[in-house]
């Protein structure tokens, strides 16, 4: 079976991606609003300044959100979906809620997509909380690679940098059911 | 202006060691048929993805919790008149006009139903509704480029705009991109996501543009072309495009369906 392949998003998706409020999954003031940010950087350790970055995750209680209105965000509901672009910086960040186990005995992770100029198809990884518990994905990477996968905890949030390439590159993911 | 651009253009030719497109051609050419069916992350014909690929093999992995599933969007996040790109400001955007419309299907066959799709693209003259795209040709004040629609229960997607026109960039010498749409899908699953570009049947450009190349099975590149259908196309008003999109294939199992 053939799937349409991907392109990139080119150095023009700001006309068509980014959106007010999309990298508000819950209003910065909110009561248990944590910062979940970081840099993009290219295999040189510059800043990517034209990514694009998409999260999706489960809510503090591990539920799966099935609710709408992520593009017009009443500042109520949880959907869970978030996308922001980088600044010149390669910076990016969201305002969100640390998710809770969605399986018992998994630790729980923000899924995440990068897009980028130059990058000619979506790349997805995995943001882990940081913790103890025994992980199979992250057990089987050796230390450097397992590193990279996991989030660094903040005073009011979370530090995850992605590294497109070279020293400290990140582990990007494949599924099964994917053409490669 | 015209001249000026000429002017520009006979300077940067004369500097050495300037890349030509008979050079990426070569490049190109030497590429052909080493990717599967999907793009080649490293794929040094298209210059901005030197730095930006890893070199690392993906590491595959069952998806779980969230990856079984894909954000929802409702008619709270998309009104229908956003499927429509030439009535966004006061008059008609100049251009063809057209409706590009199709069926979203999953990996296994399963229309992909009430799902986003955005789309974003140049005006009939080439040009970017966008800062950084600043080439000699005129913006349409009465065109922005992007739209968005949900599938109906069949899958299928529908949008009015008009036809994009090809535009220069800088990867090399006389680099013109073949026209395009982007396209951003999300499927049932998180690990269905999707952002590629739409082409035009019988572009002269394809053999010379490194992103379209970039998928070096002419087989899968040839899914990313619509086709022109005339039974689309409205008498005295627009004409009609075809692209139908499958997705690859869903995880969950009918239990969790549930």
């Amino acid at each position: 079976m053939t799937f349409a392949p991907g392109q990139t998003v080119g150095p023009f998706f700001h006309l068509g991606l980014p959106f007010e409020g999309g990298n508000l999954l819950v209003p910065t003031a909110h009561p248990d609003a944590v910062r979940l940010h970081g840099r993009v950087f290219d295999g040189e350790g510059a800043g990517v300044p034209d990514s694009v970055i998409e999260i999706w995750q489960a809510d503090p209680s591990g539920r799966v959100p099935r609710g709408t209105g992520s593009f017009h965000r009443d500042g109520f509901t949880f959907t869970g979906w978030g996308r922001a672009q980088t600044d010149g910086d390669g910076h990016y960040w969201f305002s969100t809620l640390i998710p809770g186990v969605t399986e018992p005995g998994r630790r729980p992770f923000i899924a995440v997509t990068v897009f980028a100029r130059g990058l000619t198809d979506r790349l997805f990884t995995r943001a882990y909380l940081p913790g103890d518990e025994p992980e199979a994905l992250l057990d089987g990477l050796e230390p450097g690679r397992r590193d990279t996968l996991i989030a660094t905890r903040e005073e009011r949030g979370l530090l995850f940098d992605i590294h497109l390439q070279g020293e400290g590159e990140t582990v990007f993911l494949s599924y099964p059911r994917q053409a490669r | 202006m015209e001249a000026k651009y000429r002017l520009a253009t006979f300077a940067w030719s004369s500097v050495a060691n300037v890349t030509t497109q008979a050079d990426i051609n070569r490049e190109i050419d030497q590429l052909r048929g080493s990717g599967g069916p999907q793009p080649r992350l490293d794929y040094p014909p298209y210059r901005s993805s030197v730095l930006r690929h890893p070199t690392r093999d993906r590491q595959l992995v069952d998806p779980e919790g969230v990856e079984l599933w894909a954000p929802c969007f409702g008619a709270a996040d998309v009104d229908d008149a956003e499927a429509d790109l030439t009535i966004q400001r006061a008059g008609e955007p100049l251009g063809e006009r057209m409706v590009v419309t199709g069926r979203i299907t999953d990996g296994d066959g399963r229309p992909v139903r009430d799902q986003l799709v955005e789309i974003w693209q140049a005006n009939a003259s080439g040009r970017y509704w966008h800062q950084r795209d600043q080439h000699p040709a005129p913006l349409d004040p009465n065109f922005v480029g992007a739209g968005r629609c949900l599938t109906g229960a069949d899958g299928v997607y529908s949008f009015q705009t008009i036809k994009p026109g090809a535009y220069p960039w800088r990867n090399h010498v006389n680099a013109w991109r073949p026209a395009h749409i982007h396209f951003s899908l999300f499927g049932t699953d998180f690990t269905q996501r999707l952002v590629t570009q739409m082409y035009f049947p019988g572009d002269p450009l394809f053999d010379l543009d490194p992103i379209y190349q970039s998928i070096t099975d002419p087989k899968a590149r040839e899914m990313l072309v619509a086709s022109y259908d005339h039974e689309l196309t409205t008498p005295e008003y627009r004409l009609g495009y075809r692209w139908d999109i499958v997705l690859s294939g869903t995880h969950r199992t009918p239990l969790e369906e549930q």
